[in-house]
C-alpha cells in the first residue's frame, strides 16, 4: 500500500516500504508551464533532504529540485530526457527519481494531501 | 498594425552567378603570387549571390518586423529600454575610433584611451569607487568579475574558507550563475513580503564561510531597500564584502551612491543605465568598481594617466607593479570600447543636473503608470516605487486571463510587452519598467490600453486569450522552440522538406 507525501516546495514522494518515487506535484507543472527540460541526477547519486538534487525548466522558469527526504537513487526516468512534456501530462505517473530512502522518519516532517491541498491555496494569495 | 510578415533569408534570394557589382578585369600578372597554397581556398566560400535592389530591399523589410525603443514604448521591466539618442550613435561611430587597430601604440591613440580614462572617472564619481575597469563585456561579465575580484582579496588575506555567496531570492539569475561559474556556492535568503531582504533571515546566514552578499538596490520588484546600511554593516562585521548589482542604478544616478550605502564592488550596465543600445544579445558593458583598498585587485590592462613635464599622457597599464592577487585579462584589450564611447557621450551630454533628473523622472513615470492602473491590476506591495514595479496580474483574476495574455494583447496595440512571470516572488507578475524618456501622452496611451484590456478581460475574456490577434506571426511555439530549436537555414530547410 502505497502513500503519497507533499514538500512546501511541491515535490512529492510516493512510499512503497523503502521506496520512494520523487516528482513534482500537479499545482508545481501548472505554476511552472511547459516543461522543456529536467536536470536529473544519475544512478548511484545520494541526495540529501532539503538540498537541490536537480531543476525542472519551463518556458517561463528554471526551478531546482529540493529532496523530500535523504537517500540513494536507484533510478531516473529516462523517459523525460526526450519528452519533458510528460510532466505536464501526468507528473504523478511520471517520477523524476526513484531513491531508496535512507531515514523513513524524516517523511513525518511531510504533508499529506489534505495538508497540502491547504498549503497551495494559501499560496495563491 | 496588421503588418505584412517579411519572413525570407538571404539565401533563399540567392540565384547562382549573380552579382551587386562588377570589377574591371584584373590588370595584374601573379597577384596572388607569393601566397602559400595551404592558405589558398580550394572551392568558393558559400555566400549569398544577390544583386543590389534585393539586399536592399530585403534588409530593409527585415527591419519592419522588429520592434525597438525607435518604434514603439518598451516597458520591459528590469531591462531598462530607454531611448538611445542619436548624438551617442554619432560620436562612436566617428572614424578616428572606428579605424583604430588595438596594436596600435599608445602614443598614436591618445584621445581613445583618454576617453577610456575619462568613462572610468565619470562611473567612480557617479557610483562612490575608488577605481573602476571598464573591460567587461556585459552586465553578468561584470558580476563574474566583481566576484572574482572578491575571491582574490579574501585568498589574498590567506582567508580560504570563504566559499558562499549569499542572493537574495528576488535576484535577477544572473546573480547565482555568477557565483556558480566563479567557483562559489550560492545560498538564498527569503525576501519579506514587501519585497526586500529579511535582515533577520540573513543574519544566521553570516559567517566566517561567506565571501560576499549580492544586493541590487533597487531590488527587483523596483523598491528601495531601506535597510542596506545596517544590511552592510551586518556583512562586514563577518568578514564579508557587499556587491552591488548595478541592473537598477537608473532611479539612483545623482541622488545615491552604492560606494555611500556600504557597497565594496559593483557593476553597471552600460548599455541600459548609460543609454546604449540592447536587447538583441549584445553588444553590452558591465564595468566593475571598486572601493578604496581594492584597486589593485582589478583585471588587466588598465588605463592610467601620467603627468611628464607638465603633459598628462594616457598608457596601457598591465599591473606589473601590482603584485599577485591582480587578475589577469577577462576580456580582450578593453572591453566593447563602441558601448563605451556611447555611454560616455550620454554621460557629458546630460552632465550632472541631466543624470540626476533622468534617475528622478524614471521614478515619477513608473509610479505614475503604477497609480493609474492599481485599480484594475493587483497591486502586492502598495509603496512608492523606483523606477520599476511589479503588479500580480489582474485584480480580478475570475475570467481566467492571465499575465501571458494581457502581455500578448498589448502586443496587438503597438506596444512592447512588460516583462513577465519574474520576479518569482509572484504567481503573475507582469513588470513594468517605463523609463524617463517617455511623454505623458505615451504614457497615458499605454494606461489606456492596459485599462481596455483588464475591461475586455470581463467582457470578452477569449478575445484576450487568443491574443495576439494582429501581429505577422501570432503564436510561437515557445516549448518547440526551447526543445527543438532551429538555427541554421539549413535546418529549416530540412525542417520544411520532412
Amino acid at each position: 500500500m502505497s502513500k503519497t507525501y507533499y514538500s512546501p516546495s511541491h515535490e512529492y514522494i510516493t512510499v512503497d516500504g523503502n521506496i520512494g518515487y520523487i516528482g513534482i506535484s500537479d499545482y508545481a507543472q501548472k505554476a511552472l508551464g511547459n516543461v522543456v527540460y529536467v536536470d536529473m541526477p544519475e544512478q548511484g547519486d545520494d541526495i540529501e533532504a532539503g538540498e537541490d538534487f536537480g531543476a525542472v525548466e519551463s518556458v517561463k522558469a528554471a526551478s531546482d529540485l529540493i529532496a523530500p527526504v535523504s537517500g540513494a537513487v536507484l533510478d531516473i526516468n529516462e523517459q523525460l530526457i526526450d519528452n519533458p512534456r510528460l510532466i505536464n501530462e501526468d507528473p504523478m505517473a511520471n517520477w523524476i527519481i526513484k531513491v531508496e530512502i535512507s531515514d523513513p522518519s524524516q517523511l513525518s516532517e511531510l504533508m499529506d494531501e489534505e495538508a497540502y491541498k491547504a498549503h497551495c491555496e494559501a499560496e495563491q494569495h | 498594425m496588421n503588418r505584412k510578415y517579411y519572413g525570407k533569408v538571404i539565401f533563399e534570394l540567392s540565384r547562382h552567378g549573380r552579382r551587386g557589382y562588377s570589377l574591371p578585369k584584373n590588370g595584374c600578372d601573379g597577384g596572388l603570387d607569393g601566397i602559400p597554397e595551404q592558405l589558398m581556398r580550394s572551392s568558393d566560400p558559400v555566400l549569398p549571390e544577390v544583386d543590389e535592389p534585393t539586399v536592399v530591399r530585403h534588409y530593409n523589410n527585415m527591419s519592419t518586423n522588429n520592434f525597438g525603443v525607435d518604434t514603439g514604448f518598451y516597458p520591459l521591466g528590469s531591462c531598462t529600454m530607454k531611448y538611445n539618442p542619436k548624438i551617442n550613435e554619432e560620436i562612436s561611430s566617428l572614424p578616428a575610433f572606428t579605424s583604430l587597430h588595438p596594436f596600435q601604440p599608445s602614443a598614436t591613440v591618445q584621445g581613445a584611451l583618454e576617453a577610456y580614462y575619462m568613462l572610468q572617472s565619470k562611473l567612480s564619481e557617479i557610483g562612490g569607487m575608488a577605481e573602476f575597469t571598464l573591460n567587461p563585456y556585459a552586465g553578468a561579465h561584470g558580476e563574474l568579475t566583481g566576484l572574482m575580484v572578491i575571491r582574490a582579496y579574501h585568498e589574498s588575506r590567506g582567508d580560504m574558507a570563504r566559499t558562499k555567496v549569499i542572493v537574495p531570492d528576488s535576484a535577477h539569475g544572473t546573480n547565482p550563475a555568477s557565483a556558480a561559474v566563479a567557483g562559489l556556492k550560492v545560498v538564498e535568503v527569503k525576501s519579506l513580503p514587501d519585497g526586500t531582504v529579511d535582515i533577520d533571515a540573513l543574519r544566521p546566514l553570516l559567517d566566517e564561510t561567506v565571501a560576499a552578499v549580492m544586493m541590487t538596490n533597487p531590488n527587483t520588484v523596483g523598491i528601495f531597500e531601506h535597510s542596506i546600511p545596517e544590511i552592510a554593516e551586518m556583512v562586514h562585521a563577518c568578514g564579508a564584502l557587499m556587491y552591488y548589482d548595478g541592473a537598477n542604478l537608473n532611479p539612483m544616478l545623482g541622488v545615491a551612491r552604492p560606494g555611500d550605502m556600504g557597497f565594496d564592488v559593483m557593476h553597471i550596465n552600460l548599455h541600459k543605465t548609460f543609454s546604449t543600445p540592447h536587447g538583441g544579445g549584445g553588444p553590452g558593458s558591465g564595468p566593475v568598481g571598486v572601493r578604496d583598498g581594492l584597486q589593485q585587485f582589478l583585471p588587466n590592462p588598465r588605463v592610467v594617466k601620467r603627468n611628464v613635464s607638465g603633459d598628462s599622457t594616457f598608457e596601457l597599464d598591465f599591473g606589473t607593479e601590482k603584485g599577485p592577487h591582480a587578475l589577469g585579462r577577462i576580456s580582450a584589450w578593453l572591453g566593447n570600447f563602441a558601448v563605451e564611447l556611447r555611454a560616455l557621450a550620454y554621460i557629458l551630454s546630460l552632465g550632472r543636473d541631466g543624470l540626476k533628473m533622468a534617475g528622478a523622472l524614471a521614478t515619477l513615470n513608473a509610479n505614475y503608470v503604477k497609480e493609474s492602473l492599481r485599480d484594475l491590476y493587483e497591486l502586492p506591495i502598495d509603496r512608492v516605487c523606483k523606477h520599476e514595479f511589479v503588479f500580480d496580474g489582474l485584480a480580478d483574476k475570475s475570467s481566467g486571463v492571465t499575465t501571458l495574455n494581457i502581455a500578448k494583447r498589448l502586443l496587438d496595440h503597438g506596444f512592447h510587452a512588460p516583462t513577465i512571470y519574474f520576479p518569482l516572488l509572484f504567481h503573475e507578475s507582469l513588470m513594468i519598467e517605463p523609463t524617463e524618456t517617455e511623454s505623458k501622452e505615451t504614457l497615458d496611451d499605454f494606461i489606456a490600453v492596459m485599462r481596455d484590456i483588464a475591461r475586455e478581460a470581463v467582457e470578452s475574456p477569449e478575445t484576450v486569450k487568443n491574443a495576439p490577434l494582429e501581429t505577422p506571426v501570432r503564436k510561437p511555439d515557445d516549448t518547440a522552440a526551447a526543445l527543438n530549436p532551429i538555427v541554421t537555414f539549413t535546418e529549416l530547410q530540412n525542417t520544411a522538406m520532412a
